[in-house]
């Protein structure tokens, strides 16, 4: 067989090989989803979601815990979104390269990839026992927020860096201050960059258990953490911050720890929701990273 | 003179990237300014309306003048310098925003929002710089959608909406087709009436086109300034010379 | 369209050709009317003004190798600034002829003439006319009309025959015309090398328009 007739032949093998090794991913992936919805499709329904988890599995649902995934995600957003942002801003535009800010980004860098129980038990010995804010919402979604914001701070550095520094040199040579010319051109053209770093730190957020099992979310809830919005003055209450919460996650880990079989249904339905709140949130990314990009081209 | 440079030597770091320059420019006139890569001439021109701030480790030494004010003095408002001077560079560079307020961003900056204020310098703007029987009807269009030339003219039109006296502009047709770039130097043409112009080019024929001035930079240093036509018909400078008719660089 | 202050600088160059050639058209003319009269005065300020032709044909020059520098011009453009350093050079020899005409009549003085003008200031006429239509021709790009003024040459060349003959004639009749006639011999050279200028500016024009070399009428002399 001459060189190049084996070359051609080595280059349609590569191909197969490759492409069967991308199969393997997709091919788990869809194993999974089958096999959960086989198992907890016949639980979902309306009751599922709108029940306190229950010791009889057909009674259980996922109502406290899909009401302290919500709590705990707007509350995780609201602190590291803001911070991420504007830490991404001060080191991307403002800080001077000098040994300080070196150490601020490898750490950083460090921080992301640091096991999420250790946060866990830094939410633990800081913000329930330190500061004495207990096994709340609030410490929940501190410890969360913490374990996220590298996520927003690289990801909206990496979508601050990448605006051409001709839009930069455009503003400034029209006179505009370094805060303008941030304001109104580099940050809003990163805006689809940063959004979608912003939806998949959250939804890592959305799945995390380990450090809210540290922490000590409680693993059965039967009731709310106390609704924001009062009927008495002055209408907004902060009292649920500080409520005992659960999240879908360790509702999950609760079920499939129980003996009953009833519960592992239970489980797979529960499941089944946690997916489909994480594959909207990707779905939301890659949606907006498309819409906003269609327009922009450098 | 709208211009006096001084002997004037620039840095990057350590290294020279201007030696004791002096020329002056005149006003209400297009001065060119040639000379092979890495000759100095961007950083000639970034000097103008201090650009170069941008770039770390850049130092200047000597006098700059515009209008008499000193450019790189310590409490000079570089922002009102640079509204001023005005730029256009070498990519078109417009925001990624409709075609309106691209014009209008200029102005928006200063604080000015009042509509018919807007209205009236976004069209004057885009007349002058001979785009607005273009985009008219689609001015909240995204500037995106316009071809190369049709960019680098709202460019135009944008550093015209703050009311310069002066344009700086920084290879502005390298990026450009033919017919385009055929547009943008009439253009360039018609503003010298208003504006004090300077412009960078690599293309020296578009030089001997368009400027009344041209200034041959080499190796950081000013060879020679004098009026177009002489440069092109009878450079007094052998380098110059040699440049010119394609002998090196 | 683009490029307007280029295209009115092309404009500029061929108003200033036509102004040339109005001069020197007139500086034909005047040195054949003082022939006639024997007024020398018009003569020596012939002879001054060719001074002011020369100028002109050098700003001309300057602008066309300025434009050819600056503007890079092209195809019609290029072939219309060649022709037109061509075309100045020749009107300057046309002036030059002029020149030599109003000379020749200052030399002559007060002389009497050897002989009454007939056939020379009817070469003047035909020289003139010439010029004056080619120059149309220029303005008009009319190759039509550029090809028929190369052939009335022959016209000028027959005239100039003639009175080449009849000049000998008198010299052998009476030797003491021989200067004299000598003099209106030189007059009518200068008149038939006119013409042969006007036909090189004819050939020019059809170089301009159609882009071909054509040598179109060789001169006898």
């Amino acid at each position: 067989m001459s060189r190049k007739v084996f070359n051609k032949w080595f280059d349609k093998a590569f191909f197969i090989l490759g492409f069967l090794t991308t199969l393997v991913g997709l091919a788990v992936l869809l194993a999974l989803i089958l096999d959960v919805l086989a198992d907890g499709l016949g639980r979902l329904g309306w009751q599922f979601l709108t029940n306190y988890p229950s010791r009889k599995p057909e009674e259980a649902g996922i109502l406290s815990a899909w009401v302290g995934t919500v709590w705990l995600m707007a509350l995780t957003g609201l602190l590291a979104i803001p911070v991420g942002i504007m830490a991404a801003i001060y080191l991307e535009e403002y800080s001077k390269k000098n040994w300080l800010t070196n150490l601020i980004e490898i750490n950083i860098a460090n921080l992301a990839g640091v096991p999420s129980i250790i946060y866990g038990l830094l939410g633990l010995g800081l913000f329930v026992r330190a500061m004495g804010l207990d096994r709340s919402v609030i410490s929940g979604s501190a410890a969360l927020s913490i374990l996220v914001m590298p996520i927003v701070i690289m990801s909206t550095r990496e979508a601050l860096r990448a605006i051409p520094s001709s839009i930069r040199e455009a503003s400034f040579a029209l006179g505009a201050t370094k805060w303008q010319t941030i304001r109104h051109q580099v940050v809003p053209a990163a805006m689809p960059g940063i959004m979608t770093g912003i939806i998949l730190a959250m939804s890592r957020a959305v799945g995390e258990t380990a450090p809210l099992i540290t922490i000590g979310a409680l693993t059965y809830v039967a009731f709310l953490p106390t609704s924001p919005i009062s009927s008495e003055f002055p209408f907004i209450s902060f009292q649920g911050l500080f409520d005992p919460f659960t999240v879908l996650p360790i509702q999950i880990f609760n079920w499939v720890s129980r003996p009953q079989k009833g519960f592992f249904a239970d489980a797979a339905a529960a499941i089944i929701v946690l997916l489909a709140i994480t594959f909207v949130m990707n779905g939301l990314a890659v949606w907006i990273r498309h819409r906003y990009q269609k327009g922009i081209r450098w | 003179m709208a211009f006096k440079i001084r002997d004037v030597n620039a840095f990057y770091n350590e290294k020279q990237a201007l030696k004791s320059v002096n020329l002056e420019i005149q006003e209400c006139s297009v001065t060119a300014i040639i000379g092979p890569s890495g000759c100095g001439k961007s950083t000639f021109i970034r000097c103008l309306n201090r650009m170069n701030d941008l770039v770390p480790m850049f130092r200047v030494e000597g006098e700059m003048l515009y209008n008499g004010m000193n450019i790189y003095s310590r409490d000079l408002d570089i922002t009102e310098l640079r509204r001023r001077i005005g730029m256009v560079f070498q990519k078109p560079n417009p925001f990624p925003k409709s075609i309106y307020e691209n014009v209008a961003y200029g102005l928006r900056i200063q604080g000015i929002n009042k509509r018919n204020i807007l209205h009236k310098v976004v069209e004057e703007s885009l007349r002058k710089a001979a785009l607005w029987e273009e985009v008219k009807d689609r001015l909240n269009a995204s500037a995106l959608t316009l071809s190369g030339g049709q960019q680098q003219r709202l460019c135009i039109a944008r550093a015209i909406a703050t009311e310069p006296e002066a344009i700086l502009f920084d290879e502005p047709c390298s990026a450009l087709d033919p017919v385009a770039t055929a547009k943008i130097e009439d253009l360039i043409t018609e503003l010298k009436k208003e504006y004090t112009v300077v412009i960078v080019t690599h293309n020296m024929q578009q030089a001997a086109r368009v400027s009344e001035f041209t200034g041959f930079f080499m190796m950081g240093e000013l060879i020679e300034f004098n009026i177009t036509r002489k440069i092109f018909t009878a450079p007094s400078n052998k380098m110059t010379e040699d440049y010119i008719t394609g002998r090196f660089g | 369209m683009t490029r307007e202050a280029y295209h009115k600088s092309l404009k500029d160059v061929q108003d200033e050709v036509l102004k040339m050639a109005d001069m020197v058209g007139k500086a034909l003319k005047d040195s054949m009317e003082a022939l006639k009269q024997r007024d020398l005065e018009v003569s020596k300020r012939i002879i001054e003004n060719d001074v002011l032709i020369n100028r002109i044909r050098f700003d001309i020059e300057d602008k066309c190798l300025l434009l050819i520098a600056t503007q890079q011009p092209m195809a019609v453009d290029l072939r219309m600034l060649a022709a037109v350093i061509n075309i100045i050079t020749d009107l300057e020899r046309i002036g030059d002829h002029a020149e030599g005409i109003a000379k020749i009549n200052i030399s002559i003085g007060t002389e009497p003439m050897v002989k009454p003008l007939v056939d020379i200031p009817r070469m003047a006429e035909k020289g003139i006319s010439m010029l004056d239509r080619c120059m149309k021709a220029f303005v008009n790009r009319d190759i039509e009309a550029a090809r028929a003024i190369c052939n009335e040459d022959d016209e000028v060349d027959a005239l100039y025959d003639q009175t080449y003959r009849e000049l000998l004639l008198v010299m052998i009749e009476n030797p003491r015309t021989i200067q004299g006639a000598t003099y209106l011999i030189w007059a009518a050279h200068n008149l038939e090398r006119t013409a042969d200028r006007v036909t090189n500016i004819a050939e020019r024009i059809v170089f301009m328009v159609t882009g071909k070399m054509e040598e179109m009428n060789v001169s006898k002399y």
